[in-house]
This record gives structure tokens, C-alpha cells and sequence, in this order.
């Protein structure tokens, strides 16, 4: 399916977040998680089921004042 | 000692950690500064280049307190959701509170930022609001629980220090007994200094720091003004008068005419 990540579209086959983590090379990464604008912890990744269409945004530490 | 959500903190600067020429030069402005605090940020992380992950191996190796920001949100639900994620990734309830109403002057929507500090104050964040020198604002986000202000000194990156003098000092006497941080607009270390004399408990840098032709030794200037600052206030300034008053006794000058 095609998916919104970090405002770009992707394709990809993990049905879930964690999964979707994975394919994406966000595995082992410190990241926080959001989808269509709503957090999603890490504890619940893996129960997050991803549809065509979703935004994904993948944040991490940066640079801030 | 300064005491920030029930956490001593030796130095009086606090530092940003954007806009340095490299990662070296910010860790050496952030040992130069002797911060014990430094602001980060979340931003869309790429796969490929892993640049978040880099930076945050850079900051925990610094050794220091983490206050995250929620700068460039808008909006009640931006900051509130970005807060959410910075405790998720950062592991710290402290967060730096921005709303920004304003795309000129970066000024907080203190309206939204009262509505926001409310809601995550409330879900047992430790909110650091970046508001303005406004009474009523920051009589509104005390009662909402934040127990630290963090009132500008002028627009953020503009370099022009403190100024409402007015309406700073005005602030500093109504809340003798909250946490006050200048946040944003300090442009030299005599900007720095000058909130300190006025009772300011601190001061946050970034882009006077960063953006310096040597951040290092600008870090090291501002840990200076601030020391001395803190150690004028302490020590009572005099009060400023309209007309001279000869320091050298007037009793026993002699007569030459």
C-alpha cells in the first residue's frame, strides 16, 4: 500500500507500524511515531495497523534552542 | 542554588543546540558554557541519513540535562502532540513550551500556549513556557502549574537583549518566587549580565552563542556575564538618580582661587 512518510509517498508491504519501522530502516532507531497527526507510543506499535492513504511522521533528536 | 521542577542547577546559562557551524564546535560551546541544560528539538528523521541519531550520540555524551521544545508548532494540538513525543524520545517530562502566533516576531500565542500549558501540566509534564512579559499570561500559566516562566527578551535570533525593561522588571516583582528564565533575543554577554542584575534567576542562548565567530569563546563571555550578573544582584545595585553626586568628599577641598 501507499502511505505518507515524513510527507513523502511510500510503498510498503508491513500491514503494522512496527513492522512498517522495520521495512523502512527505523529498526533499531530512537524515534517517536505519529499517524494522520495522533502519537503512537511505542508500546503500541506493533497493535498500530497501517492503511493506504496514512501519514506517518518518523521524528527523532535535533538541533533546537 | 537555581532550582528548576525540584532540580538544582549550578549554572546560570542555559544553551541551545542549533545553528552551530559543527558538531564539534557545539560540543566544545557547550563545555565552554558550563551549561548543565541544553534545548533540543523532534524533526522528521530520514532513513538513510540517520542525522537524529548522530546528533542525539553527540548530547548524551555531553552529559547534560535535555529540555525539549515544541518550537514551531501553532497550535494547541501541534505542541501537545510534539510534547508527547519529545517525553517518549528524550525520557524527561520537561518541556519547553512554544506556541508561536506570529510568523515576524516568532511571538508565543500566549492564549494557546495557556490552553496547552494546561493540558500537559495536567498529564504531569514540567512545563517551561516560552511566553512573553505579560502579567496576566504568566499569572494564567502559573495557575495552569507551570512553576518556571520563560518570558523573551526580544524577538528570537534578533540579537537586541532586553526590550521591555518596563515590563520585565514589572514581571520579576509580581513573581518574586517563580523561576524566571530569559528566553530569547539575548544578542551579547551584557544582555546576559543585565537580566541577571535585574533579578532574573537565568538566561537561555543559542543563536548569540552559535552563530558567533567563535562559539566556544562566546560560550565562556556569556558564563561570565552571567556569573557576574548574578553576583551583582546579589550584592544590591545602586539605585540610579537623575543628577550628580560627587563620589570625592566636598569637606576639606581646599581653596586655590
Amino acid at each position: 500500500m501507499n502511505i505518507q512518510i515524513n510527507g513523502e509517498w511510500r510503498e510498503v508491504r508491513a500491514a503494522d507500524l512496527t513492522a512498517a519501522l522495520a521495512e523502512l530502516g527505523f529498526a533499531d532507531a530512537v524515534i517517536a511515531t505519529a499517524v494522520n497527526g495522533e502519537f503512537v507510543p511505542a508500546a503500541s506499535r506493533a497493535t498500530a495497523t497501517l492503511a493506504e492513504g496514512d501519514r506517518l511522521e518518523v521524528l527523532a533528536p535535533m538541533q533546537g534552542g | 542554588m537555581l532550582t528548576l521542577y525540584d532540580v538544582p542547577v549550578r549554572s546560570r546559562l542555559l544553551l541551545g543546540t542549533a545553528r552551530y557551524p559543527s558538531p564539534a564546535i557545539l560540543t566544545e560551546a557547550v563545555k565552554a558554557s558550563g551549561a548543565e541544560v541544553v534545548t533540543v528539538s523532534l524533526r522528521r528523521e530520514a532513513a538513510g541519513e540517520r542525522a537524529g541519531q548522530a546528533f542525539w550520540s553527540i548530547v548524551r555524551d555531553l552529559g547534560v540535562r535535555v529540555l525539549p521544545n515544541t518550537a514551531g508548532c501553532h497550535t494547541v494540538k501541534e505542541a501537545v502532540t510534539t510534547a508527547h513525543m519529545a517525553r517518549e524520545v528524550f525520557g524527561t517530562s520537561w518541556v519547553k513550551l512554544e506556541v508561536i502566533g506570529e510568523e515576524d516576531t516568532l511571538q508565543p500565542d500566549v492564549f494557546a500556549l495557556v490552553e496547552a500549558a494546561r493540558i500537559l501540566c495536567a498529564e504531569g509534564f514540567e512545563v517551561f513556557p516560552y511566553t512573553t512579559e505579560d502579567l496576566i499570561a504568566a499569572e494564567r500559566l502559573c495557575a495552569a502549574g507551570c512553576r518556571v516562566l520563560m518570558p523573551w527578551g526580544s524577538p528570537i535570533g534578533s540579537g537586541h537583549g532586553l526590550n521591555n525593561l518596563f515590563g520585565l522588571k514589572a514581571l520579576r516583582a509580581r513573581f518574586p518566587g517563580v523561576p524566571l528564565v530569559i528566553d530569547a533575543g539575548v544578542g551579547v554577554p551584557s544582555h546576559a549580565a543585565q537580566a541577571l542584575e535585574l533579578g532574573f534567576d537565568a538566561v537561555l542562548i543559542n543563536t548569540a552563542v552559535s552563530q558567533a565567530a567563535d562559539p566556544a569563546r562566546m560560550a565562556a563571555a556569556f558564563a561570565q556575564a552571567v556569573a557576574a550578573g548574578r553576583e551583582a544582584f546579589l550584592a544590591g545595585p545602586m539605585e540610579p538618580r537623575e543628577m550628580a553626586v560627587p563620589s570625592t568628599p566636598a569637606v576639606g577641598t581646599a581653596l586655590l582661587r
